[in-house]
């Protein structure tokens, strides 16, 4: 069904996106560790799956944990649609990119920030195209944490009575929030049930495998029903130094984290 | 439940509008059917259930997407806890999505200040970019269902427990301010159900000789300069009246207003 090079150009993409988190990382603070945790689910999104160039109607992606919007920003540079340079402006005054998605910068579908909202506005996204009888999908990326937000679930619990066959939910469940272990703080297993009991198709991948996250995005749309993909990740995956820890949610590199992170994402990136 | 029936009652507008306007989407929260929009557009009246932050989002979505959603909902539900979806998916977002709010003020009375809605205008009107309309009557509030429709961009009609006031049909443009009688010696300035009771104490006040003049704020939001500037320079007292705290209310409004143009002297009722 696939082969490897494709997979590895893949990889090589989300390597790519992991360089340009690590420039913003270089200027001061940021939200490194839910943006490396999503790479390669970013990767698959907007360099496979999803369907945004040269087509009437292009396909939907809500970013609705917005602190992780390096990630996107990533994207954005990998579709030329903004230079690599101006990454390094990311908060400054006067720049086009923010801590969070704004629609200043070109391809944000949809400003976030206040976790726990881009789920109902990606439901509502995905009714309208319903409407219009249109197969276009509808993605909304979720931290783990967010889920611990009430407006999570009342979309959870809303969304499949309007059958939503094109509306994919997918949870970066990295395991970590800003302040500590989500399972320390507001644990939410079993998650993969609960989503289940809500009636949603549940698909529950490493994260990391491109394989296991382009296998699971191929059933989506299910015969009834939304989806979701729990992709079980590595909060900082690709900076050793934070990997798996509370201190990647919003992290302060210095040289020799960033370099040594830079040295294991290979010559190609 | 008046302001209810106000709202079924203009939803007829909305049912006439989707006739010719396919984008026209409904969306109400266990409300039942609403007027004969439901049964004329079934596909096209959502009813999310007893929701109104879900509600507010997946009517942002759905403005994203290219329709036209009006949100009907509780006033004081939809204002306190849709709030942050409406200012952040909906205003900030810019999206197009229009609040028809029943039970706003004191209308749900005897129901409790659980079901009462005195923050509302503060709230809405503190959001850039969100219309706030307060019609005075059942009739105006169909006219300013049909005026909101008719712009871009997010637009909260707030309806109290309105009456119908005779003889009145001014044309609803939003952004106005409504002189309902002349008078030289105070002006009160209304919005809402505060309006009919405006109107019978200008009667009462002219049985005693003494001349009020009326206005009727039925949009609060842009507040209109022209007609109160001249009100607070011609009568000098002015008087506001609503359901509402006075607090960021229209009291509060017509104050900040009053402050920048320096003439008036303002006493607030709520």
């Amino acid at each position: 069904m696939r082969d490897t090079p494709d997979l590895d150009a893949l990889a090589r993409r989300a390597a790519r996106l992991r360089r340009h988190v690590l420039t913003v990382a270089a200027t001061g603070p940021a939200h490194v560790g839910g943006a490396m945790s999503a790479a390669e689910l970013m990767a698959a999104l907007f360099f496979r799956w999803l369907r945004l160039d040269g087509v009437a109607q292009p396909d939907h992606f809500i970013l609705s944990k917005g602190h992780t919007v390096h990630i996107l920003h990533a994207c954005l540079v990998e579709r030329g649609m903004i230079d690599a340079a101006e990454l390094r402006t990311c908060g400054m005054p006067g720049s086009r990119l923010a801590g969070h998605p704004t629609r200043r910068a070109p391809g944000v579908e949809f400003a976030t920030g206040s976790l726990g909202h881009g789920l109902s506005v990606g439901m509502g996204i995905a009714l309208a195209e319903q409407l219009r009888r249109r197969d276009t999908r509808t993605v909304v990326l979720m931290g783990d944490g967010e889920l611990q937000e009430g407006t999570v679930w009342e979309a959870a619990l809303a969304a499949p009575r309007f059958g939503l066959e094109h509306l994919l939910a997918i949870v970066d469940y990295n395991r970590f929030q800003a302040c500590g272990s989500v399972d320390a703080i507001i644990p939410l297993d079993p998650l993969a049930d609960k989503w289940r009991a809500f009636r949603w198709n549940v698909h529950e991948i490493d994260g990391h495998d491109l394989g296991a996250i382009l296998g699971a995005l191929e059933t989506v749309p299910a015969a009834r029903g939304p989806s979701v993909i729990i992709a079980h990740t590595v909060k900082g995956k690709g900076v050793p130094s934070i990997e798996g820890t509370t201190a990647a949610h919003y992290a302060v590199l210095g040289d020799a984290d960033i370099a040594q992170a830079i040295a294991g994402l290979g010559a190609d990136t | 439940m008046i302001g209810y029936f106000t709202a079924l009652q203009s939803a007829e507008v909305l049912a006439e509008l989707a006739e010719t306007n396919p984008n026209l989407v409904l969306l109400s929260q266990d409300l039942g059917a609403v007027g004969s929009f439901t049964a004329r557009f079934p596909d096209r009246h959502f009813d999310l259930g007893i929701t109104e932050q879900n509600l507010v989002g997946v009517a942002a979505g759905l403005a994203h997407a290219g329709l036209l959603p009006v949100v009907l909902a509780m006033a004081p539900f939809l204002s306190m806890r849709g709030f942050e979806q409406i200012r952040t998916d909906c205003a900030y977002n810019r999206n197009n999505v229009k609040f028809l709010a029943p039970f706003a003020g004191l209308e749900a009375g005897a129901w409790g200040a659980t079901h009462h809605a005195i923050e509302d205008i503060a709230l809405l009107r503190v959001i850039p970019g969100m219309m706030v309309l307060s019609p005075a009557d059942p009739n105006e509030t169909a006219r300013a269902v049909r005026a909101a429709l008719a712009i871009d961009g997010p637009v909260y009609i707030r309806i109290g427990g309105l009456m119908p006031i005779d003889g009145y049909d001014a044309p609803f443009r939003i952004g106005e301010v409504v002189t309902l009688r002349d008078g030289r010696d105070l002006t009160i300035i209304a919005t809402g159900p505060s309006v009919a009771a405006a109107l019978a104490a200008h009667d009462a006040l002219r049985a005693d000789g003494i001349g009020a003049r009326v206005l009727n704020v039925h949009t609060i939001k842009p507040l209109e300069r022209g007609v109160i500037t001249t009100a607070a320079r011609e009568t000098g007292r002015l008087l506001t009246v609503e359901e509402h705290s006075i607090i960021g209310g229209l009291g509060g409004a017509v104050a900040e207003m009053l402050s920048e143009i320096g003439v008036g002297r303002l006493l607030t009722v709520a």
